[in-house]
């Protein structure tokens, strides 16, 4: 399971939205957790946007680029954070991951969230879980996303 | 030196975000780093022993790849290194990549022929049915195609048409039919296709396709097959094609013959890398000035068709690259080879950024009551009562002339096998005799003299040039001999 602020939730669908007709992507950060008996979460507690670096083919490809991503795992140390997962837009096409999406999927255990942004509306938003012990296994599977509302009820609550 | 492991990677160092290992070098810290924790090793390295692709490792802020081999190898207790995976995906390119359409029972059913073939099989139905093709033009080649593709389990067709049926049409385009004469064409081959197979989506563009909204149109499927029939548009898909990165399936017809190919792929040749320029506007005649055998689009088409098929399943090898020419009269098959050409504006040299005014790059003027899709290559003439010096009189006006029987002169400028068709009882000279035969009508010269082909285009022309060799009193029939049919004689036919 994902476990995510609904303010970051909705950041990262804004991105996308943003970003239109280009996808969007960047990093979950947050902690893993594995406690005995419940299967492991990943909590996220920050996102960070990444700049596309596919100038190429922005629209239907993304890519961070790896000195960004040192400097965001350097980031996330600081603040006692993990890399947790990705997220990314799929403009005009559907909240699930392609083929391209798992070849060059690599971290293991890591959520990754896909977002439907469909003429510039952000659609879907789905969480991917890749499992598996090493590449020649590995697999992406159907993650639940649970959203916190915790804050956001209360500033219902103070107002 | 400290090393910092990723999170997919911690399982290996007993969960450690960071590990210090000894080290003056690179090579040697990472033998040193995969002697301590074994398991890192094969998720580090090949069975070769080189870094995995997807591995990036960084010295501080440089990737070790980038650096020299002695930068790289010599390292301090400061140096931090990093082991980072790369980040990448993309949604998909082609409808394929996504998780394909499940068939229901009764699609299992409809297409057990093509389930059976192991070239195309369950996951080659489903691709069909993931499959958007557009149909550009919906007469003699968008009729078989369209019917051949819903037939097919292609999941979502689009047509651009905005004519509507003429009864001319059902010599050929069999998408049409009689109960359909003076309806729209996208409601007419939509009727026609989902009563063929009511699986398939059909997407309607009543509309001209135009540098506007070709785009826009494009964007939304996987194939395009051209089957218009005059230059501009074939010029303008073509160019839409490339700058959208689609296929297109391409055909053409005339008289008795043949073209098709595959267009505007990755690595092939685009329609332009063939013809670089259109001919001379009035060059080529279009099929309704030069007429097309009824099944040769038939027979195209499904060519067409089929190559539509190839791409989708990704089978077999395409017509990109080559360029097939079909001689009905011979039935005789023929293939050309195509090269793509470096200096090509459109696919080479990619000079060409935007789609442009193609009317203008074919050397002709706007359509006017012809659409793009049969549309006479000859500039329609203009509706006014004298057109380049030349008085433009009605049916009913030379009516009144020949019932008063003034003295006058009525000329025929079409072709014989047209004047077996219909005639008005007047000489007959080929507009492309006129010239070589005036001498035949030299006592005429200063006569009234009223020439007519068959809509009024041709007659104009021959007009002109009768003018030009001292004939004094030249005008043309207006609407020619169609507009006699309509309003002065109902028997007449029409073709």
């Amino acid at each position: 399971m994902l476990r995510i602020e609904y303010s970051d939730y909705e950041a990262l669908r804004a991105h996308g939205e943003q970003t239109y007709p280009n996808e969007c992507c960047g990093v979950l950060l947050g902690k893993s957790i594995t406690e005995p008996g419940i299967a492991s979460m990943n909590s996220v507690q920050q996102i960070v946007r990444a700049g596309n670096t596919r100038t190429d083919s922005a629209h239907n490809r993304y890519h961070i680029a790896p000195q960004e991503l040192v400097k965001i795992q350097r980031q996330a140390r600081t603040a006692g954070l993990d890399i947790v997962g990705f997220y990314h837009s799929h403009p005009d096409h559907p909240a699930q991951w392609s083929k391209t999406d798992f070849a060059e999927a690599h971290w293991i255990g890591c959520s990754y969230i896909i977002t439907s942004v469909e003429k510039g509306k952000a659609m879907t938003t789905n969480s991917f879980l890749l499992t598996g012990t090493e590449e020649d296994n590995k697999k992406f599977e159907d993650e639940a996303i649970e959203i916190m509302m915790a804050h956001i009820d209360n500033q219902k609550g103070e107002a | 030196m400290k090393i910092h492991i990723p999170t997919p990677l911690r399982s290996y160092t007993g969960g450690n975000e960071t590990v210090t290992i000894p080290g003056t070098t690179v090579d040697a810290v990472f033998t040193q780093l995969t002697t301590t924790y074994p398991d890192l090793k094969q998720h580090l390295f090949t069975p070769e022993g080189k870094l995995r692709s997807f591995v990036n490792v960084y010295l501080n802020d440089d990737d070790i790849r980038y650096l020299d081999a002695q930068q790289a190898t010599a390292v301090k207790d400061t140096d931090e290194l990093t082991i980072i995976p790369s980040i990448a995906g993309g949604s998909p390119a082609v409808a394929e990549e996504i998780a394909l359409p499940k068939l229901s029972n009764e699609e299992i059913a409809r297409y057990s022929r093509h389930l059976i073939l192991p070239e195309v099989g369950m996951e080659g139905q489903q691709k069909l049915k993931a499959a958007k093709v557009l149909c550009v033009g919906t007469g003699g080649l968008g009729a078989p195609l369209a019917l051949y593709l819903t037939a097919a389990g292609v999941g979502t067709i689009g047509l651009v048409d905005f004519d509507v049926v003429d009864e001319s049409n059902l010599q050929r385009q069999v998408i049409h039919s009689q109960s359909t004469v003076g309806k729209l064409k996208v409601d007419s081959a939509e009727l026609m296709l989902k009563g063929l197979n009511k699986n398939v989506n059909i997407i309607k563009h009543n509309t001209m396709l135009t540098s506007a909204n070709a785009l826009e149109i494009f964007k939304d499927y996987d194939v395009i097959a051209d089957g218009t029939d005059n230059f501009q548009t074939r010029y303008l898909v073509n160019d839409a094609c490339v700058l959208t990165g689609k296929p297109n399936a391409y055909g053409s017809i005339f008289r008795f013959e043949g073209q098709a190919s595959v267009f505007a792929t990755k690595e092939g040749p685009c329609y332009r890398c063939l013809y670089p320029e259109p001919p001379p506007p009035g060059l080529v005649p279009s099929c309704a000035e030069g007429g097309v055998l009824g099944i040769l689009p038939g027979l195209v088409g499904v060519i067409q068709a089929t190559e539509v098929i190839k791409l989708i399943l990704g089978i077999g090898d395409t017509l990109a690259g080559r360029l097939l020419l079909v001689d009905a009269l011979g039935m005789n098959f023929r293939t050309l080879k195509l090269r793509k050409n470096p200096q090509c504006p459109a696919c080479g040299t990619h000079e060409i950024k935007e789609l442009i005014d193609y009317d203008q790059f074919c050397g002709i003027e706007k359509p006017t009551s012809v659409g793009p899709l049969e549309v006479a290559r000859d500039k329609a003439v203009a509706e006014a009562a004298i057109v380049d010096g030349i008085p433009q009189i009605t049916v009913e006006t030379l009516k009144k002339k020949l019932d008063a029987k003034e003295n006058i002169f009525v000329l025929d400028v079409r072709e014989p096998h047209e004047y077996q068709i219909a005639n008005l009882g007047v000489p007959l000279i080929p507009v492309g005799s006129i010239e070589s035969r005036v001498a035949e009508i030299a006592s005429h010269k200063n006569d009234e003299v009223i020439v007519h082909c068959r809509s009024g285009a041709r007659s104009q022309k021959a007009a002109l040039a009768l003018k030009a060799v001292g004939f004094t009193n030249v005008s043309n029939l207006a609407g020619g001999i169609l507009a006699w049919a309509d309003k002065i004689d109902p028997t007449m036919p029409k073709y």
